[in-house]
């Protein structure tokens, strides 16, 4: 089930040329710099630019080719937009209705009180929009949009108008979204903290053309793009709670490639969760260090070294059975210790961030 | 007041309501046209849609008999159809109104259209409305101010016209004589003016204190 786009459209700042398919279950997220063509392109998934020359094909229905252009209203898909776009002269329950009344009662795939609960918004209901807090307003944006049971979700960076404390009022929210796995999402960001919290795949974006496309996990650590170059590149990996150690505040949880030790969270075994290791947080060993603090340490093999944007480092990237990880270490440690492409060595994870706390957001 | 000057009280009336609808039919989608079109033919529209506001009203009545009347081009088509000419008729007032108020109100419902802005409607769009759908529930009542001010000011501005109405309706008593016009060969004036006076000063009241309460639900201007 993908969704096979391919669309050119001029704009004075970029000529958007994009052909590829994006898978059509979990977040996909849409990655670039501003002027890359990523709203451009969300625009014309939801068929608002007439004049893109297209073909769009969704899940096997043609949504855009030479002969046809389904109109906007009759395409399955919910946007958000990047501002407020809730219309004023309605109150909040008359803002959620608007969508969910024009979808025939058989359609429907989420009712109001279900939409009201996912997005916390009972005591809201009476408001106006122009009344609402910024990060009040895209959450009844967001349920809105999914009232229309759309078969697709186009955010168009929901979070980017909204501070730190509101930005953290929603993003559990669209977490449970994905985790529900009711809905695809195209999530369009310039954060790439947001991406590798919520997103499965990526899309990047560079002056209107794909640079790559894939799994988000294989694409954090290819050297070809500037994503491994971030003060705080690292990689993610979903991962299992296996347990509890209340005496030491600790929480196991469990990857591909082993185990690991979190600070306590609260978060019930079985349940499934998103890690992130950052390259400056792995060091490396040839040997299994016998005497050491660090509680987090996993077989790996080297894959390639390539240079850092500090001259003075260099960037492991290491295969964890099939997971990548990535490593930030002195291109003098990498010659003393001979580390070449092959070796077999030890990653020494001095600490594993569960992505939730509002990281700090890297945009370009 | 004597029954004549009721008579030409009442015709004032027709005049401005009958108008101010055809105004409002015909000027919603030239304003929609005017806010939202990309043709660079706008501009130049624009100007000729305000061309009434500056041209003096005996100018414009001027062209309209020349037009309309009897010998006119439009006149004599019609004429010629078996259809009276419209010029010393209220068909003929209708019409000199109609071009003298239209400024009136295309100008308030382009800016109220324009105000509306073009994401509020691909919002409605990609919440399935349809385009008509989009324009009465979302742009309507978004413009509600603007369409308002519109339809006051063009019946205002009707009611007190008289040069235009002069020249193409001929103050005919009952039938093209306005209120403005009676008032005109009238020696006891006082009553008449005070009468118009009080109408178009409760109409713009109506609409200030319309707009007030609007803006205080937190419509946008």
């Amino acid at each position: 089930m993908t969704l096979a786009l391919r669309v050119a459209l001029a704009r004075a700042e970029f000529a958007l040329e994009v052909t590829c398919d994006i898978p059509t279950r979990g977040i996909t997220g849409l990655f670039g710099r501003s002027a890359s063509g990523k709203t451009t392109l969300l625009r014309c998934i939801a068929g608002l630019e007439r004049k893109a020359r297209a073909r769009i094909e969704f899940n096997g229905e043609i949504w855009q080719d030479q002969h046809r252009f389904v109109p906007a209203h009759r395409r399955a898909v919910g946007y958000v937009f990047q501002e407020s776009s809730l219309f004023p002269h309605l109150d909040v329950r008359g803002n959620l209705e608007f969508g969910l009344r024009r979808v025939p009662a058989g359609q429907r795939r989420m009712g109001f009180d279900e939409a009201v609960a996912l997005l916390d918004l009972s005591a809201l209901l009476r408001q106006r929009a122009p009344r609402l807090s910024g990060g009040e307003r895209q959450r009844v944006a967001i349920a809105q949009a999914l009232l229309t049971s759309p078969q697709l979700l186009l955010m168009d960076e929901p979070l980017s108008n909204l501070d730190q404390s509101s930005k953290a009022e929603i993003l559990p929210h669209l977490e449970r979204l994905r985790d529900s796995a009711a809905i695809p999402i195209i999530y369009v960001s310039h954060a790439l903290g947001e991406i590798m919290r919520l997103a499965d795949h990526l899309l990047l974006l560079e002056a209107g053309r794909v640079r790559a496309a894939g799994p988000l996990q294989q694409l954090l650590v290819r050297e070809d793009l500037p994503l491994g170059h971030f003060e705080d590149s690292g990689c993610v990996f979903d991962a299992t709670v296996e347990a509890h150690d209340p005496s030491y505040q600790l929480t196991y949880v469990r990857i591909a490639a082993g185990r690991l030790a979190i600070s306590l969270k609260p978060v019930a075994v079985g349940h499934r969760i998103r890690v992130r290791i950052n390259a400056r947080d792995v060091s490396l060993a040839l040997k299994p260090p016998e005497l050491t603090s660090i509680a987090n340490i996993l077989p790996a093999t080297v894959a390639t070294l390539s240079d850092d944007r500090d001259p003075a480092q260099t960037l492991v990237r290491l295969a964890l059975g099939a997971e990548p990880l990535l490593a930030r270490i002195t291109r003098r440690s990498a010659a003393q210790l001979g580390i070449a492409p092959g070796t077999q060595l030890y990653a020494l994870v001095k600490s594993v961030a569960l992505m939730e706390s509002s990281a700090r957001d890297l945009t370009w | 007041m004597g029954s004549a000057d009721l008579i030409a009280l009442w015709i004032s009336f027709r005049l401005a309501a009958t108008t101010t609808l055809l105004l409002l039919l015909l000027c919603t989608p030239l304003a929609w046209w005017l806010a939202m079109g990309a043709s660079r033919w706008r501009v130049l529209v624009d100007a000729v849609v305000s061309l009434p506001l500056v041209l003096p009203p005996t100018v414009l009545g001027f062209y309209l008999l020349i037009l309309l009347g009897p010998a006119g081009s439009l006149g004599g088509v019609l004429q010629r159809l078996g259809l009276p000419a419209p010029a010393f008729s209220f068909s003929g007032l209708v019409i000199g109104s109609m071009l003298y108020s239209l400024p009136f109100a295309v100008q308030p419902l382009r800016d109220a259209f324009q105000s509306v802005g073009a994401r509020a409607l691909e919002a409605a769009a990609t919440l399935r409305a349809s385009p008509w759908n989009r324009f009465f529930t979302v742009a309507v009542p978004l413009a509600s101010r603007g369409i308002l001010t519109a339809v006051v000011l063009s019946f205002a501005h009707t009611l007190g016209e008289f040069g235009v109405v002069l020249m193409i309706g001929g103050n005919i008593p009952g039938r093209t004589q306005t209120a403005s016009i009676a008032l005109f060969d009238h020696t006891e004036a006082y009553r008449l003016s005070a009468t118009l006076v009080a109408i178009c000063f409760a109409l713009l009241l109506i609409v200030y204190t319309a707009n007030r309460r609007l803006r205080a639900t937190g419509l946008p201007a």
